[in-house]
């Protein structure tokens, strides 16, 4: 469907952690595409894989408790998930780079943001010290921070929380990766900044045709700025398609829940925002048929008995979408 | 003097005045202080019992900043917190114990607030027993009983936060806090880690507890959709100030400052593109050399000349007792 051929392809990805409770799923036969030219969004709730799929794709899996237990993930050609151990650091930030989801937790709470910066740079890109402080200072101009010269010598704890965040968008666009996976990185930025922060994820990926996959639960984000987005539910996909197909017509009960239940800027507020009901069973004791029936509207017989494959909508529209009745 | 039980109703939980917290950053061979961040910068409001003041602005304007001078995690500069009347900035650490208990932080990072050795069983009973709340059972049942409240199902008692989400440990967090019966939550960004139906329980669950409990609010967030559903009042920060305070219907139908006009106008929208946004142009100015006159005029649609060199004070607009007040020359 896409123009470009696909930098990655991911098929039957399956990852499980060996817990106290037992064997849980987290990633649970997942196959995608991304083209070179793409932004694709990887939603759905807390808890659903969104963070497995995307460190699966630099391998960075904690084995153990993790195991990657069945599929491929093919970058550039290669799978990742066949390749020697001693091979992964050169991919990693060169080949695909990642943003954290929590960004305390990636940077170096003992070194100056200009050193961890120049550090990466000159490692990735090969650059002399003064050229790599030079470029850091760049970049943390382009994401919007103030005084960039100054910042290059605070510690991470005298950054405030979306400052950190943009300081690791930073080092991750310094390295022009050819997949970036960004997890929830606009999350802790208010609008202002998160509008800025989107524009150079475009301008970097029309740029350097860098592929993006785009981790969030913002909606909002997600339509302005993802070609196609791939829903996720109890780590399996149950919807993807282009963006605007999706939400001008979600197909997939949860993904309709999930849209309605976004919070938006009112006339006036609502006495209750509208919340899919339940919660997302335990990964330990999922129902044997579709993992959503207990929390449908739509809900069936046969939603009990078996699960529904993810299978394309037909009538030439490039929906796939695993529900046994969708809207 | 006679000190009044909580929520004597004469006068608000909360009352800052003229609040400052001011980083000092140090340079030079001898690593001497050479100039302050004014993180905030000179911040007042009340906030009543059971209702919340949400709080919103750029990315560094000091909102985590006011919040934790506010619960004492940090030392205020200069001001006033009043808290029931009695002022908090004064209080040595030991003084200060007792309070504690009744004022409560949830985190803007999950992670790095969440003790990594410990099960999320045990983090909940932590302040029940260090504040000798319950008897032993009792202590159980409550545990059980906030792990529902946010959602959580018991099974996640014997487990550890690594083992979550990011989601699922935000509401752990959550829960921490719920645990002694707080008058006042300051609230982090408590829900941009969540996705959006778990955020959209967790607003609601802050609306019951607020009408339930009484529990007042300093609700910190980027989010303005977010913001609008659980707030009273709405305080808009920049660089350090309140540019904008009032009640929430107010703010959101009728903002007055050009800078919360330019928020909600880029606010992205599921239904929208991004060319239906109008962006805010320029720079974010650094908080440590705060431009002349009013710190938001180089991004400012409406500036006019004296915006360049006097710096607006807020003021009420539509009367005194709208309550809404803009720091605007505009106004
Ligand atoms: N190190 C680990 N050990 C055990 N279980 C884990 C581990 N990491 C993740 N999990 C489990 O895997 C599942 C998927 O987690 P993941 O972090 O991918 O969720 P997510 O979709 O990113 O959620 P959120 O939106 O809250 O960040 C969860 O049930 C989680 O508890
Ligand atoms: N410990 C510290 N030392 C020095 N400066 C600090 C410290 N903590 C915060 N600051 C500075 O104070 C200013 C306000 O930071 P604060 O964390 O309050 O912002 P915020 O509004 O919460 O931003 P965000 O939305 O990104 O979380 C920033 O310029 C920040 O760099
Ligand atoms: S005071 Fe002037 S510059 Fe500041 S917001 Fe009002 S009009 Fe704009
Ligand atoms: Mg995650
Ligand atoms: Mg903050």
């Amino acid at each position: 469907m896409a123009a470009a051929p696909p930098v990655l392809r991911v098929r039957n990805l399956t990852v499980e952690f060996a817990t106290d409770a037992g064997i849980v799923r987290a990633v649970d036969d997942v196959s995608f595409d991304v083209a070179g030219d793409e932004t694709v969004a990887l939603v759905g709730e807390s808890g659903c894989g969104k963070t497995v799929t995307g460190l699966s794709l630099l391998r960075l899996v904690p084995e153990p408790p993790g195991r990657y237990a069945g599929g491929s993930i093919e970058l550039a050609g290669r799978d990742l998930l066949a390749l020697p151990g001693e091979a992964l650091p050169a991919i990693r930030g060169r080949d695909v780079a990642m943003i954290f989801q929590e960004p305390m937790t990636a940077l170096n709470p003992v070194f100056t943001i200009g050193t961890q910066m120049a550090d990466v740079l000159r490692q990735h890109r090969g650059l002399s010290r003064s050229k790599a402080r030079a470029e850091a200072a760049a970049m943390l101009a382009a994401v919007n921070i103030p005084d960039p010269d100054r910042r290059l010598d605070d510690y991470p704890h005298q950054l405030s929380g979306g400052m950190r965040q943009r300081v690791m968008i930073a080092m991750a666009l310094s390295c022009r990766p050819r997949l970036l996976v960004a997890d929830e990185p606009t999350t802790a930025l208010d609008v202002t900044t998160q509008a800025q922060v989107l524009a150079e994820f475009r301008r970097l990926q029309q740029e350097f045709r860098t592929a993006v996959i785009l981790v969030t639960h913002d909606l909002g984000v997600v339509a302005e700025t993802c070609t196609r987005a791939i829903v996720m539910y109890c780590g399996s996909i149950v919807e993807s398609g282009p963006t605007a197909e999706l939400f001008r017509h979600p197909r997939h009960p949860y993904t309709r829940g999930l849209l309605e239940s976004v919070p938006r800027v009112r006339a006036e507020r609502l006495p209750e925002l509208p919340v899919i009901p339940g919660r997302v069973p335990d990964p330990g004791r999922l129902p044997a048929g579709c993992r959503f029936a207990d929390r449908c509207s739509r809900v069936q017989s046969r939603c009990r008995d078996a699960r529904p494959p993810l299978q394309p909508v037909g009538a030439g529209v490039p929906v796939s979408v695993a529900c046994f009745n969708p809207w | 003097m006679v000190t009044l039980p909580p929520g004597a109703g004469t006068g608000p939980l909360l009352d800052v005045r003229g609040l400052r917290t001011y980083f000092p950053v140090r340079g030079g061979l001898l690593h001497r202080v050479v100039a302050q961040v004014r993180a905030v910068d000179d911040v007042s409001f009340t906030l009543d019992q059971g209702t919340t003041l949400g709080l919103v602005g750029e990315s560094g304007c000091g909102k985590s900043t006011l919040g934790r001078t506010v619960l004492r995690l940090r030392p205020a500069t200069a001001g006033q917190i009043l808290f029931d009347g009695t002022d908090l900035a004064r209080l040595s650490p030991r003084e200060l114990e007792p309070w504690r208990r009744r004022m409560q932080l949830v985190f803007q990072d999950p992670y790095a607030s969440l003790s990594p050795r410990r099960t999320v069983g045990q983090t909940l009973r932590e302040p029940l027993d260090h504040h000798g709340i319950g008897t032993p059972t009792s202590r159980r049942d409550r545990v059980a009983e906030l792990l529902d409240v946010v959602g959580l199902s018991p099974a996640v008692l014997d487990r550890y936060p690594h083992e979550f989400s990011g989601g699922q440990r935000q509401r752990v967090g959550i829960a921490r806090a719920l645990a002694v019966d707080p008058d006042l939550i300051v609230a982090d960004e408590p829900v941009s880690a969540l996705d959006v139906s778990v955020q959209s329980q967790v607003l609601n669950l802050i609306r019951r507890l607020q009408v339930e409990r009484g529990i007042a609010f300093l609700f910190i967030s980027h989010d303005l959709a977010v913001v609008q559903h659980v707030s009273d009042q709405v305080g808009v920060m920049y660089l350090g100030r309140l540019v904008e305070l009032g009640p929430a219907r107010r703010v959101y139908s009728t903002p007055r400052h050009p800078y919360t006009q330019a928020l909600l106008a880029a606010v992205p929208r599921v239904e929208g593109s991004p060319a239906d946004r109008v962006l805010l142009q320029g720079e974010v100015p650094s908080p440590l050399r705060p431009p002349p006159g009013c710190a938001f005029h180089a991004r400012c649609p409406r500036v006019m000349e004296v915006c360049r060199h006097e710096a607006p004070v807020l003021k009420d607009v539509d009367g005194p007792g709208a309550g809404h007040r803009v720091a605007c020359h505009l106004y």
